[in-house]
């Protein structure tokens, strides 16, 4: 992994010392600002692939912030970590400019898959795939049709949009609640392991009649597909 | 503060003296109109005698010179209750009548005057009279008037009447004003004396309502059901204290015997490992409690706010259903699904969302048999439905499960409640009591029914834009 380039604001030492480890250890170079000001500086020279920004800063707010860079059009994608998670909290923090949204406290590997999924997310303006392909499995975007090695699959709605998330992140993790926002759009705590079910629904449509599984649980973090043949 | 003085500074007492004071003078007002009418038409019968006096008298002249006229005046002058006469000649002598005195020049101005005037045979002083002067030729003067003791006793009898009405009102005044004050003093001293008993710390007690149905009594009542609001916040409050001293310490005192544990005795890698795994997972049990709680809490105070936006409640169901579905085919039973769409409900879809997927959550775990076995008899469908009558929107999720005997349903919606029958499934029993915070929030109403076998839940929301919670949708709730 080419070693990509991550911000972190956050005045907590403990909790800045913790994130700047983990994501270290994760392969990342990461920088770290104390309070809203300087955070605010190291991210306007630019560069990074992520900005973590908690929501309660020192000399700046974290909204305030992320409307100020946005300002500036430095598009850095930006993940707001906050101990207010609250349904209000969030929208207020997507609607200030920033991408994802993660309450205190979390799981790391939530964390990290949502980094991920920020950092490799295609520049803005770009043109979107028609056709997401990986090993010998292809999603037509257009057409709604889902081959594998040439046979066709049929899939409902649902797992259609579930797979087509997968293959826009194949080879990172997804985490449940990740799933969950982007398939189904709601971000609550839904209890059961409902989206375990539904990702089974799809793995014994994708994977059961094939040699190499590519659909993969990923033990106390989600989910990754990748083409097992490699 | 004496009670007299505090009688008097009564709001009550000062509007009764207030009124009965603007009545006195709207009385006083009257009787002078009265009065002035009546002095009045008395003016207008003495003006009409004096013209037809002094037209008779005219004739006398015509017909015999001053001569004639002056005996004329003569006698007619000692006729008891006369008119008044005087005739006097170029230099003012007195030639007939019976007016002895006037004040000086009264007799060169021609025409009606108001003037005073003594008599010859009794003086009493102060008389008055309306008097019409002719100046004849050869420098003659004749007055012809009436007395005006009728027009001042007139007068003086309604200037008694006004004086003596005025004490009555008085009277009056202060005696109802008393009357109106302490009646509604005593009110308002018990209603003070309710209040300080409450912040006394007796949340049970109320304000009086004597049941006139009066602006007191609708006062009290609206006090009545604010204190009973904030008593029901209250003790929602306490009641999550209490819930959480209990109920987490559960999962905690778990928490801890873990790491202990794992740091009593030689424990391997591996065993640590699962002393740690088990550890986050009991927090994240923890975690899940906590922001459960806070959402009720939340809810139940009505701040969240600013995720309101006007959605189709019946998509929501349907996709959340959806959600579902996968999970009670594990379970064994069908979700039959029964969603119009063009529900449009203002709230927050997120919440409505959650709640929604509470409930069938529910359905499936309680309704259903273990997931992976199949279902008891009976038992293999949960219909959830959302349809709308223009004014509400009623989504049901119904189970041929055990059910909720009658006399637990109440309690069923409390926090942390797990029935019996439930302790053996996973779960902290918040779910229910979620989804009708939200649900009240949201100025609905969550019923638990009989599914007859079963359990029906049956919220129903207001339609379209909604109103705010209103106090008795609440106490429906």
């Amino acid at each position: 992994m080419s070693s990509m380039r991550i911000l972190i604001i956050e005045d907590d030492r403990d909790a800045a010392a913790y994130l700047v480890k983990a994501f270290r250890e994760a392969g990342y170079a990461v920088d770290h600002a104390a309070d809203g000001v300087g955070g605010y500086d190291l991210a306007q020279e630019g560069g990074y692939d992520v900005a973590i920004v908690d929501r309660m800063l020192p000399k700046m707010d974290g909204l305030a912030l992320i409307g100020a860079l946005r300002a500036q059009n430095i598009e850095t994608p930006v993940l707001i970590l906050s101990a207010l998670g609250q349904v209000d909290d969030r929208v207020k923090g997507l609607r200030a400019g920033g991408d994802d949204y993660l309450a205190k406290p979390y799981a790391f590997s939530e964390l990290l898959a949502r980094v991920e999924a920020l950092a490799r997310r295609r520049p803005k303006g770009a043109p979107e795939e028609t056709t997401y392909r990986l090993g010998d499995l292809a999603l037509d975007r257009l057409s709604h049709k889902v081959t594998r090695a040439g046979e066709e699959i049929a899939l409902q709605p649902r797992e259609f949009r579930l797979l087509e998330y997968l293959m826009q992140n194949a080879g990172k993790v997804v985490t449940r609640t990740m799933l969950l926002e982007h398939v189904w759009d709601y971000h609550f705590d839904p209890q059961t392991n409902v989206i375990d079910v539904h990702v089974s629904r799809l793995r014994a449509k994708i994977d059961r009649d094939f040699d190499a599984p590519m659909l993969h649980t990923v033990r106390g973090a989600g989910y990754m597909l990748r083409d097992g043949a490699r | 503060m004496t009670a007299l003085a505090k009688l008097f500074r009564a709001t009550a007492f000062k509007l009764t003296l207030a009124i009965l004071g603007l009545s006195a003078i709207g009385a006083a007002l009257v009787l002078g109109v009265v009065a002035w009418q009546v002095i009045k038409l008395v003016d207008d019968e003495t003006r009409q005698t004096i013209e037809a006096e002094a037209k008779g008298l005219s004739e006398q002249y015509d017909v015999g010179g001053v001569r004639q006229l002056g005996a004329i005046i003569e006698a007619r002058s000692r006729q008891p209750g006369s008119s008044l006469y005087l005739l006097t000649d170029s230099a003012g002598e007195p030639l007939a009548g019976n007016v002895a005195q006037l004040p000086p020049g009264v007799l060169d101005r021609a025409g009606v005057v108001d003037t005073p005037y003594e008599t010859a045979d009794e003086s009493s002083p102060g008389r008055r009279a309306l008097a019409r002067i002719f100046v004849l030729p050869g420098g003659f003067h004749l007055l012809v008037g009436r007395d005006l003791g009728d027009r001042a006793r007139i007068g003086a009898v309604m200037v008694r009447a006004m004086a003596v009405s005025l004490v009555f009102f008085a009277a009056l005044a202060a005696l109802g004003a008393l009357f109106v004050a302490r009646r509604v003093l005593s009110r308002i001293d018990a209603m003070n004396g309710s209040a300080r008993a409450i912040m006394a710390g007796d949340l049970t007690r109320r304000l009086p309502v004597s049941g006139s149905d009066d602006e007191l009594d609708r006062l009290a009542r609206g006090l009545n059901e604010m204190l009973a609001r904030i008593a029901d916040l209250m003790a929602g409050m306490r009641e999550v204290s209490d819930n959480i001293a209990h109920d987490l310490r559960t999962p905690l005192t778990r928490l801890r015997n873990h790491a202990e544990e794992a740091l009593r005795g030689d424990a391997d890698r591996a065993a640590y490992r699962v002393a740690l795994e088990r550890t986050i997972e009991e927090s994240d049990g923890l975690i899940k409690i906590f922001n459960a709680l806070l959402l009720i809490a939340r809810a139940e105070a009505g701040a969240e706010s600013a995720g309101m936006s006007a959605f189709d409640v019946g998509e929501t169901v349907a996709s959340v259903a959806e959600l579902y579905e996968p999970l009670a085919e594990e379970y064994g039973v069908a979700l039959r699904v029964e969603a119009a769409s063009g529900l449009t409900i203002v709230g927050n879809r997120e919440l409505i969302g959650q709640a929604v997927a509470n409930l069938i959550d529910n359905a499936v775990k309680y309704g259903a048999g273990e997931a992976g076995e199949p279902p008891a008899e009976g038992r293999s469908e949960i219909a959830v439905s959302a349809r709308g009558d223009g004014a509400t929107v009623t989504i049901e999720v119904a189970d041929h499960g055990p059910g909720i005997p009658a006399a637990d349903r109440a309690r069923a919606i409390h926090r942390f409640v797990r029935l019996e029958g439930a302790r053996s499934r996973p779960g902290f029993g918040l779910g229910l009591s979620l989804a009708a915070a939200v649900m009240r929030m949201h100025g609905g109403a969550v019923r638990l029914e009989d599914n007859a076998p079963g359990l029906r839940v049956a919220v129903t929301l207001p339609a379209g834009v909604p109103a705010l919670p209103s106090p008795a949708a609440k106490a429906a709730a």
